[in-house]
Order: C-alpha cells, then sequence, then structure tokens
C-alpha cells in the first residue's frame, strides 16, 4: 500500500464522478450491447458463487443437526434438520463467548489508540514545523519497513520482560500505533488546505483547538478507514496471539478456534460453528460501513 | 512503498529544511507562521514514536544482536558469533522452510498480479447490483485467516465438498491435505482466494485514474476490447501491477498461517511444508525457544523481504527506461 497524498484531489474527483455517471450508459461513446450486459452478470454471478460459496457452505454444515450425515452424497447446501444446538455444542467445549469478549476488547483498544496516536502524530507531521521533523518521519518509515514477522521473537522477550506475556495488553500493544496508519494519517492533513488554520490562529485558536475543531473532522474519511483497518487487523490477528497467549482464558477468538480445530477436529459441524461465530461479526460490521469504506479507500488510501 | 511530498508546492519544512524556524511567530516565506508552541509537537508525536520505538526499532536491533546469542526464553545467552548463521546453513529445516516461501511467492504473485486486475475490470462498470458484487467479492479479505482456513480444510477434506464433486465427476478423491506438495498448492490456492478482494480495490483506484480518451480513440481505430485492455488499460496500470507484485511476493514469503492451519503447527509429517515464518515462530517460542537462533532466522526473512522488495522495484524501473 503506498501512502500518496492526492497530487489534485478536486480534479480527480470530478473525473471519477462524471466517469462513474457516464459508464453505466456508454463504453467507447455506445452503449453496452445486451448480450455483452447478460455476460457481465454471469461472470459476476460464478465468482460471486466462488467467494461466497465457502462461507455458506461452513454456514450450512453449522446448521446441520446430528441425524444429518454432513458427508452424504449428493451434498447438499440446506441442511435438512436444522438446529442451532452447534452453537451451544462449541460454548460447552470451549468458552467461544468469553474469546470472542477478549477479541472484542483487543479490537475496539486497537481501534481508540490507532486512531488517536495516528493522528496526533499525523497532525504533527503535517502541519508542525519544527526541528526534528524529518527525523521523526524517517523513524515511522523505517518502523513500517521492518516486518512483523522478523521481530516478532524479540517482541515476544520484551514482553516478557515487561511480564505482559499472556495478557490482552501484550497482545494490543506492539501494534496500537501502526506506523503505517501515522503516515495515512500524514497525508490526510497534509491535503487540507492552510488558510483556515491560519485564520483560527488569527482568531486566538491554539494548536489543541485547531486540531481538534478544525483539522480532525476534515479527515474523517480516512479516520474511518484507519479504524476499520485497526478493528479488522486485530480481530483477524493469529500469529502475534498465538505467540503471546499460552492460557486458555486469555485466548481470542482465532487462537480459540485453532485450539478447537486442533482439539475437536473430527466434529466438523463444532468448527463450522465456531467459525461463524467469528466471522459473522465483522461481515456485518462490514456490510454497514462499506458504502463509505469504499469511497474512503478508492480516494487514495489505497492507491498506487 | 514511497511517500509522496504534500501537493502543489505547499512550502512544507520537507522542502525548505535549512530555513530556520522564526523565533517568534511572523510571517514566513510561503505564508506560512509559526502558529505553535516548540514542544507541541513533541507532545503530540510522543505516544507514536514511544510505540514504535519500543515495539518496532527496539525489537528490531536486539534481534539483529540477539542473532549473534545462543539466548533462551529464560536465559539472556552469551556471544556466539556467526555460529548460528553457519548452524542455519546446515539445517535442513531451513531449506526446506526457504525453498516453501519462495514457492510461494512464485506460485502466488502471478496470479495476484493477474486475477484481481481481471476481477476490477469486471466490477469497474457502475451497472445495476454493482455494489453488491464488489463488496460480496471483498468479503475473503474481511474474514481472519483463521476462518478462512478453516473453511478450506473443511472444503478439502478427503471426504469434504470438494473431493464429493471430484468423485461425482469421476475423478476420484485427491488427497489435498495429504499429499505435501499437494498441500502446498491448497494453501497457495486460499492465499489468492483470500487475497483477490483486496488487491481488486486497489487496481480499481488505479483504474479510476485511466483516461477515458485513450479508450474512446482506440475503439474509434476498430480495436476490440482485448485489444484496448492490452495497448491502454495494462500500460496505465503497470505501476499498480508491479505495487501489487511487490506488496503480494512480500506477503507470501511471510506466509504462515494459512500453511499453519491446513498441515499443523509442524508443517506436516517431517515438517515437509514448513514455511520459514513458521519455522521462526516454532524455535524461537514457548519455554525452552532458541531465541537467538530463530533471531538468526528472523534476520534472513528481513533481508529477503527486503530483497524481493528491492528485486520487484528495481525490475520495473529498467523495464521502463
Amino acid at each position: 500500500m503506498s501512502i500518496r497524498t492526492r497530487q489534485q484531489p478536486d480534479r480527480r474527483d470530478g473525473r471519477e464522478h462524471g466517469g462513474r455517471e457516464r459508464d453505466g450508459r456508454e463504453h467507447g461513446g455506445r452503449r453496452m450491447p445486451r448480450w455483452q450486459l447478460l455476460l457481465r452478470y454471469l461472470l459476476l454471478l460464478a465468482v460471486l458463487a466462488l467467494t461466497i460459496g465457502p462461507f455458506l457452505w461452513q454456514l450450512s454444515t453449522s446448521l446441520k443437526g446430528p441425524g444429518e450425515d454432513i458427508y452424504r452424497y449428493p451434498p447438499s447446501l440446506l441442511p435438512h434438520e436444522v438446529t442451532l444446538g452447534n452453537y451451544a455444542g462449541v460454548a460447552q467445549i470451549i468458552p467461544v463467548w468469553d474469546f470472542a469478549l477478549n477479541s472484542l476488547k483487543v479490537a475496539l483498544a486497537n481501534v481508540l489508540t490507532n486512531c488517536a496516536g495516528a493522528a496526533l502524530a499525523g497532525y504533527a507531521l503535517a502541519r508542525m514545523r519544527f526541528r526534528g521533523r524529518r527525523a521523526a518521519l524517517v523513524v515511522f518509515i523505517m518502523a513500517m519497513l521492518v516486518p512483523v514477522e522478523s521481530i516478532m521473537i524479540a517482541q515476544f522477550v520484551t514482553m516478557r520482560e515487561l511480564q505482559l506475556n499472556n495478557t490482552l495488553l501484550g497482545v494490543v500493544l506492539p501494534g496500537c500505533i501502526g506506523a503505517m496508519n501515522v503516515l495515512l494519517m500524514r497525508n490526510a492533513f497534509a491535503a487540507l488546505p492552510y488558510e483556515v488554520e491560519e485564520a483560527a490562529y488569527v482568531d486566538g485558536a491554539t494548536v489543541w483547538q485547531r486540531f481538534v475543531r478544525i483539522a480532525l473532522p476534515s479527515v474523517r474519511g480516512t479516520l474511518a478507514v484507519v479504524a476499520v483497518f485497526a478493528f479488522m487487523g486485530a480481530w483477524d490477528d493469529f500469529l502475534w496471539p498465538l505467540i503471546v497467549l499460552s492460557d486458555q482464558s486469555k485466548f481470542t477468538l482465532t487462537i480459540g478456534l485453532n485450539f478447537l480445530h486442533g482439539t475437536f477436529a473430527d466434529n466438523q459441524r463444532l468448527v463450522a460453528a465456531g467459525t461463524v461465530i467469528a466471522v459473522l461479526p465483522l461481515i456485518v460490521l462490514f456490510a454497514c460501513l462499506q458504502r463509505s469504506f469504499f469511497r474512503g479507500v478508492g480516494e487514495g488510501a489505497v492507491k498506487g | 512503498m514511497r511517500t509522496a511530498t504534500t501537493p502543489r508546492g505547499r512550502g512544507t519544512a520537507a522542502r525548505s529544511p535549512a530555513a530556520a524556524p522564526p523565533a517568534s511567530p511572523g510571517p514566513r516565506r510561503g505564508g506560512r507562521i509559526r502558529t505553535h508552541l516548540p514542544s507541541s509537537p513533541w507532545l503530540f508525536l510522543a505516544p507514536g514514536l514511544l510505540i514504535v520505538a519500543a515495539f518496532g526499532l527496539y525489537p528490531f536491533l536486539s534481534t539483529v544482536a540477539g542473532s549473534f546469542t545462543d539466548a533462551r526464553t529464560l536465559t539472556a545467552g552469551q556471544f556466539v558469533g556467526g555460529a548460528n548463521y553457519r548452524e542455519l546453513v546446515h539445517d535442513a529445516l531451513f531449506w526446506t522452510g526457504l525453498r516453501n516461501s519462495l514457492l510461494y511467492v512464485l506460485g502466488v504473485v502471478p496470479l495476484l498480479v493477474v486475477l484481481p486486475l481481471l476481477l476490477a475490470m469486471l466490477v469497474r462498470r457502475q451497472i445495476p447490483g454493482i455494489t453488491f458484487f464488489r463488496a460480496a467479492f471483498y468479503t475473503p479479505v474481511v474474514a481472519s485467516v483463521v476462518v478462512v482456513g478453516l473453511i478450506w480444510v473443511w472444503l478439502l477434506d478427503d471426504r469434504g465438498l470438494i473431493n464429493a464433486l471430484l468423485e461425482a465427476l469421476g475423478f476420484g478423491r485427491v488427497g489435498f491435505l495429504s499429499d505435501p506438495w499437494l498441500l502446498l498448492l491448497s494453501a497457495m490456492a486460499v492465499t489468492v482466494w483470500k487475497g483477490l478482494g483486496y488487491y481488486m480495490i486497489i487496481y480499481l483506484a488505479a483504474l479510476a485514474n485511466v483516461p477515458r480518451e485513450l479508450h474512446e480513440a482506440c475503439a474509434v481505430d476498430g480495436a476490440g476490447a482485448l485489444r484496448r485492455f492490452l495497448t491502454v488499460t495494462v500500460p496505465a496500470v503497470r505501476s499498480t501491477m508491479v505495487l501489487v507484485a511487490a506488496l503480494s511476493s512480500v506477503g507470501a514469503f511471510k506466509v504462515f498461517s494459512e500453511v499453519y492451519l491446513m498441515a499443523g503447527p509442524t508443517g506436516g509429517p517431517g515438517g515437509e511444508d514448513t514455511t520459514l515464518v513458521m519455522l521462526v515462530q516454532q524455535v524461537g517460542t514457548g519455554l525452552s525457544g532458541r531465541v537467538g537462533y530463530a533471531s538468526a532466522l528472523s534476520v534472513v526473512v528481513f533481508v529477503l523481504t527486503l530483497g524481493l522488495m528491492l528485486l520487484v522495484l528495481r525490475a520495473h524501473r529498467t523495464e521502463e527506461r
């Protein structure tokens, strides 16, 4: 993901919107032929089956009752003996709701710290002049270039020295202000016009007031992208919690699922129910936010 | 990965680092004024710098330093010079891991460069219902890699859906998860499946910037859809393709979760399917973890990741010349 400010925000926006409007009806100055539209939808449906199908199969498996042969042939997507018993079953074997709560705590903490920390640092880097600014910027860029996988053992040792291994705080800390997010926020702030802030300064606003009242509300889009990615990143993370957490009561959902899979691999219905519990909140969250998410991402957060 | 300067030549310090900041607020070149206390920027930066330094840069330095010691989880360890690296060279598992990680790059990256572009072309036009399709195609990205891994373990199981379908078509069952090579290929397929939507969005953003006039001019000249794709679209999104290649190769090289879930913590019998990061995790953690040796492995991962990225970017640059 390259961090680049939109060079000319107004022009690009205008073109994109104008383009989209026209795109619907014509292509290269011509209407899209009916057969082409049909072919397009057929392809879309094929890809849809490929991307959503596996999730539906998992959902279906999780709803199949004990009397139904989940290996039966021919396979049937619709469960014949619908039951929610597998969800209760998972909760009896592993404290899946506690795991979910742990995941939620970690994810929310990650959202808060990332939004606040990245906005503060990004604002300073974009909007203040001071000695050492370039050095600070270089620190963040360097931190972004170091892959997490290559420092996780040292992080693990550091956490042990801080006696934070096997705590949720230990899960949150290393990623709680991502260097990438700092740079994203910096670019968002840098794209704002200076004049408004200068007027506020003349009116006597302090730097904090200008940050909270003027700059922050103007970068809500980027802030939302940072928040969504922070939530998803924390909720979905597997490797780091796997290293830090050893006590079952501290497990997050992903680690709990891996444990469930390892211990009860034979009972596919239960594993399926567990995965549905893990993925459903995210799909719902994403479905609610997708409109602004795609706009935010398309607007320059993820831009080549 | 690049960071660009701020837009439209607003004089930032990055452009005039030598200019000394005025002691008191006052007009300055470019009309900008000093509007904060000298300590404010550092207060703003403090949380970020602290976290990044403590959990990013310090661990990196201690990884490099630790790779020259025989440290274990509970003991600090002595300096042993390059012993870890020498051992690495003779470690069969290391070579297996390196082979698998590199194979992963070779297998995954071409598909992740091309397929998401085609997908982006497919969802680009604003036809009814397209936002639904876009969101649906993105779902695998949203789902945790553990969920995705377990879904595919179930699908690829000996008695799973895919084998049932294969058998119905008269192919017989395939041991996707029992044969080491097939397992690696299956894991690659899962990685590609999960990554499609992510790179699709990157391409969508890039496609929005392709001038329509080029397409129209090309169409007037009588070029067909395929021809327009190859002569207009592909060159226009070439730099995005390089970015996707860089991102996906780095990601593929560091693969952990897919293989871990499908092959098991030790990478299957004899560690045949282990990857480099799996090896780091396996060697370095736990109460008897060999931190020093794992650090040496980590340094290798870091150097190769960086090398891979430079390789892709360099290939891009020479091509441009």
